[in-house]
């Protein structure tokens, strides 16, 4: 049975999945049911001066059918009382020994941040995580991402609470930069155990086009909002594994963005998340999707004999490279397995008209499968192996992109430039 | 092991009515599921399966963890997913019906999941340390199964006596074969063994030898699972003429081993329950050319399921409704059966006797009970020829348990199955020194 034990940051835990910040781990008695579902640990949501919150407060993209395929929310952070979430922490803790538990914090002077700290650390808590991310309310107010976006202020309060902290801090980052790298260097120099991210994007996920107000609609206003849920799971795999890349910066991280499943944990995990969080697929669905969570990654690390989560952390950020560093002679085209195709030629209206018009409808072709005279050619000398006639097709694994022996050696971009090193003829160049 | 089946079986003529699903087929079903909290389908399971996360994990490739949930529940989860009547349980209970689209094939994902546990040969659970007791079993069907692997899984050792040579009970003797062939139901039982320390007699009939003194001095409890009995008769004239049969006793046969149908043109089918509509559908699949079921009642009160009766008709099954068989006749072998039409009252009507030809019957108008077989035992209440007994599968006797057909009257596998863990369930608790004790 491989070891799920965590150590995110010295925040140690029974497994990786952590309930992030967020309505999901507002109160004890939450948290409390989360763990005996199986969560590992949770991240409290954000305590602050109490605020008062606007209704509705929630917004979901729907696609196709598909419901919340991304999510955002103008909520702000904790509306409960300071003191009851304390007592509530401390009593968590003491049920739950083993656990993490992660206080979330924002507030702004130098003295509420060794006060609230103080009183966090109080509670038996495993670890604090400084909320520099939430892209709206709280940063008009001079917090959240306002500190988030601002290196130096970002690295001040981070070395305050450094300071005042007997417990490892994590800093949670906003995505809502051009670039995170400098915000991760900025909380490393202020002394930050760890990083988590992604906090929401700034975002209006709608528009009620009957009212004309943007959603979600406080009576007759609306205002943007942070975005997550699925749909931002690309966007927050880039900003960690942008950050496990860099040398300098050699932090655990935390990968918060977008999980839903066990595949996706084991994504973030590759890209170098010693723990994971959780936010949006909870609020949908409930703390029991982590059952499967748990099973899912357990089953991965068997069948690739991984014993514990330090051999699979990381392991793919080497792999995360430079586009002048990959290989230009590389060639692959596609090729479709007419016994799975089932001739509904997405691929070549995808290929006429999205790629390099190289599949081609093939009526009196000499393909043999259940879509008969449907299946489609391909046309080798044409296929520039851009890989969209795969994304489109239905059927898993009917299209494989096969690897070509062109004769070239390796040649990346840079050597090209730097050395002359000879690269294949462009294909699909008309 | 259990000694199983023959290759030489008329059964193995049939083709799953219902196909498997291909690995995109279940992927693109799971996704449908909404994952409903408190999921009506899951309560409509007697065995309380988690459908709604063993279907998530279908849709996140976590198969395995799909087939522990199914089996953490119903061990019998393999079988039940091709014999389950899923139209008036979980399918029939899921909220998509209605919202007026399809419901979720659940039965068929049950099936995904745990054949593929089956084929990996992934087993998830082991025997609980021993604990020094020991439970005799009587009967190998499903509740006796269910009943033994729980009972192991908590280190009680186990004794199953079966007066047959195989195990599985009905689900392997008596399921359709277009939903499951016998040798499937001997694997299941197999499967089940599999987690060891269950000791299997077969060919041995409790009550005869051994008695059922012996066998409460044998055991520090005894658990009940003997089903239903023979076939019961019309009690009209001719019923021993060649050619005509009980239904549950052919379809053993039939299942088993051979029957030999050339020659047969015309079959009755006499009854209106599931085991008759089965009777007529296994007929047509053998290539009876005309079948007939001759039910006493009107088409609308028929006992047996709606879904079972379309698709016979579909197949071209004829029907006799508000007849009744008074005789059978013919020299030596049946020739003719002699009806009666019935009123609403199901009461013959006079001067409308006639005959219609046939030349092979089966009589499917119920089982009878072997409750009698406790009846000597002081504490143990027979009501209808069934074992009574509490929500524990408790008889009233101190280490005495039953469930499945022989105490419900006869409901279905996943019953058996449900009720089989319960009382086992109770048992432990028994011989742990709580309930019952
Ligand atoms: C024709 C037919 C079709 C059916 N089709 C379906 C279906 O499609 N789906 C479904 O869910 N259910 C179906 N059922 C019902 C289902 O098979 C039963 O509900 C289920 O098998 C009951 O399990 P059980 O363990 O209680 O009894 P059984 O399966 O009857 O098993 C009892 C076992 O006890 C043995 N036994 C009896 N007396 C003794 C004794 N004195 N000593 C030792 N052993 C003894 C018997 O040989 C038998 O093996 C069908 C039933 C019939 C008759
Ligand atoms: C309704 C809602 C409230 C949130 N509140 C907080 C918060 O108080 N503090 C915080 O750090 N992040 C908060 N977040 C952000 C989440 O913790 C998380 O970073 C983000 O939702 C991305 O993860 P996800 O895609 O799993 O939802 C909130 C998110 C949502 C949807
Ligand atoms: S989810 Fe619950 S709290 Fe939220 S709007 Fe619906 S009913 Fe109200
Ligand atoms: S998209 Fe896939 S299934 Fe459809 S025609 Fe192309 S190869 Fe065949």
């Amino acid at each position: 049975m491989p070891d799920l034990t965590t150590n995110c940051a010295g925040i140690t835990s029974p497994n990786p999945f952590w309930l992030a910040s967020a309505p999901p781990a507002n109160s004890g008695e939450q948290v409390q049911r989360a763990f005996d579902a199986g969560w590992g640990g949770a991240v409290w949501k954000t305590l602050g001066q109490p605020i008062q919150n606007v209704s509705s407060r929630f917004g979901g993209l729907h696609y196709q059918g598909t419901r919340a395929i991304g999510f955002n929310n103008i909520e702000l952070i904790t509306d409960r009382p300071l003191e009851v979430n304390f007592r509530e922490i401390y009593e968590t803790k003491k049920k739950f020994p083993k656990h993490a538990v992660v206080v979330s914090l924002m507030v702004e002077t130098r003295e509420e941040w060794k006060e609230i700290i103080q009183r966090a650390v109080d509670t038996g808590a495993d670890g604090l995580e400084l909320n520099f991310g939430c892209p709206h309310g709280m940063c008009e107010r001079g917090m959240g991402s306002a500190v988030g976006q601002e290196p130096k202020v970002n690295e001040r309060i981070t070395s305050w609470a450094v300071e005042f902290s007997t417990i490892p801090v994590l800093v949670k980052l906003t995505p809502n930069v051009s670039d995170i790298v400098p915000h991760g260097l900025a909380a490393k120099r202020g002394g930050a155990h760890g990083v988590s991210l992604i906090n929401t994007i700034k975002s209006i996920i709608a528009v009620d086009i009957d009212r004309f107000v943007p959603e979600p609609r406080v009576g007759n206003l609306s205002t943007n909002g942070g975005y997550c849920g699925p749909a931002v799971k690309p966007i927050a795999l880039h900003m960690v594994a942008a950050l496990a890349r860099t040398p300098e910066f050699g932090l655990p991280i935390s990968g918060i963005g977008g999980i839903s499943n066990w595949r996706d944990a084991v994504e973030f995990m590759l890209l170098g998340s010693s723990s994971v969080q959780v936010c949006t697929e909870v609020m949908l669905r409930g703390y029991r999707v982590v059952e499967d969570m748990l099973e899912g990654l357990e089953e991965y690390m068997r069948t690739h004999g991984f014993a514990k989560l330090s051999d699979l952390v990381g392991k793919a950020v080497p792999a995360y490279s430079e586009w002048g560093d990959l290989d230009l002679n590389y060639e692959t085209v596609a090729r479709i397995d007419a016994q799975k195709c089932i001739g509904c030629q997405l691929c070549v209206v995808a290929c006429q008209d999205g790629a390099h018009q190289c599949i081609h409808a093939d009526p009196h072709g000499t393909a043999v499968g259940p879509a008969g005279a449907r299946v489609p050619r391909v046309d080798d000398a044409e296929c520039v192996g851009c890989n969209l006639c795969q994304i489109v097709c239905p059927v898993p694994g009917c299209i494989q992109m096969a690897e070509v022996d062109n004769g070239f050696a390796a040649a990346t971009w840079n050597q090209h430039v730097g050395e002359g090193a000879k690269i294949r003829p462009k294909k699909g160049v008309h | 092991m259990s000694k199983s089946v023959t290759d030489d079986r008329t059964e193995t003529a049939f083709q799953d009515f219902k196909h498997a699903y291909s690995p995109e087929q279940a992927v693109v079903e799971a996704n449908r599921c909404l994952f409903c909290s408190d999921a009506p389908c899951m309560q409509a399971c007697p065995t309380h399966i988690d459908v709604p996360q063993f279907i998530r994990k279908i849709a996140t490739g976590n198969l395995r963890g799909s087939a522990r949930t199914i089996f953490e529940a119903n061990i019998l989860g393999m079988s039940c997913a091709r014999v389950c009547p899923v139209e008036t349980l979980c399918v029939g209970a899921c909220v998509c019906n209605t919202l007026g689209v399809p419901p979720i094939q659940i039965g068929k994902l049950q099936r995904h999941a745990t054949d593929r546990a089956f084929e990996a040969g992934t087993r998830f659970f082991e025997a609980g340390p021993p604990s020094g007791k020991s439970v005799g079993l009587v009967g190998g069907g499903p509740a006796s199964l269910a009943a033994a692997h729980e009972l192991r899984r908590h280190g009680h050792a186990c004794t199953i006596y079966e007066k047959r040579s195989v195990l599985g009970g009905l689900n392997t003797t008596g399921i359709a074969p277009y939903k499951m062939r016998a040798d499937r139901s001997a694997l299941e039982a197999d499967w089940v063994l599999a987690i060891g320390g269950i000791e299997v007699r077969t060919g041995v009939e409790v009550g005869a030898a051994p008695t059922l003194a012996e066998l409460e001095r044998a055991h520090d409890a005894v658990f009940v699972g003997v089903g239903l009995g023979p076939d019961t008769a019309l009690r009209v004239p001719g019923e021993d003429l060649g050619g005509v049969h009980g239904a549950v006793a052919f379809i053993e046969r039939l299942k088993l081993g051979r029957v030999a149908l050339a020659g047969v043109r015309r079959a009755l089918v006499v009854g209106g329950g599931n085991t008759a509509l089965d009777g007529v559908r296994e007929l047509l699949g053998l290539g009876v050319p005309e079948v007939t079921l001759v039910y006493r009642g009107k088409e609308a009160k028929m006992p047996g399921y709606r879904h079972e009766w379309s698709a016979a008709k579909q197949e071209g099954a004829r029907a006799l409704f508000q007849h009744l068989p008074v005789a059978f006749e013919g020299a030596g072998k049946v020739e003719r059966a002699r009806l009666v039409r019935m009123d609403d009252q199901k009461k013959p009507i006079a001067g409308t006797e006639h005959t219609v030809e046939a030349d092979l019957v089966l009589v499917a108008i119920g089982q009878s009970t072997l409750g009698g077989l406790l009846g000597a035992l002081a504490g143990i209440r027979i009501a209808d020829g069934c074992v009574a007994i509490d929500a524990d599968g408790f008889t009233g006797r101190k280490g005495w348990y039953a469930g499945g057909d022989c105490a419900n009257g006869g409901k279905e596998v996943v019953n058996a199955a449900a009720e089989g863990k319960a009382a086992a369930l109770a048992i432990h608790r028994y011989l742990t020194g709580g309930a019952h004790a």
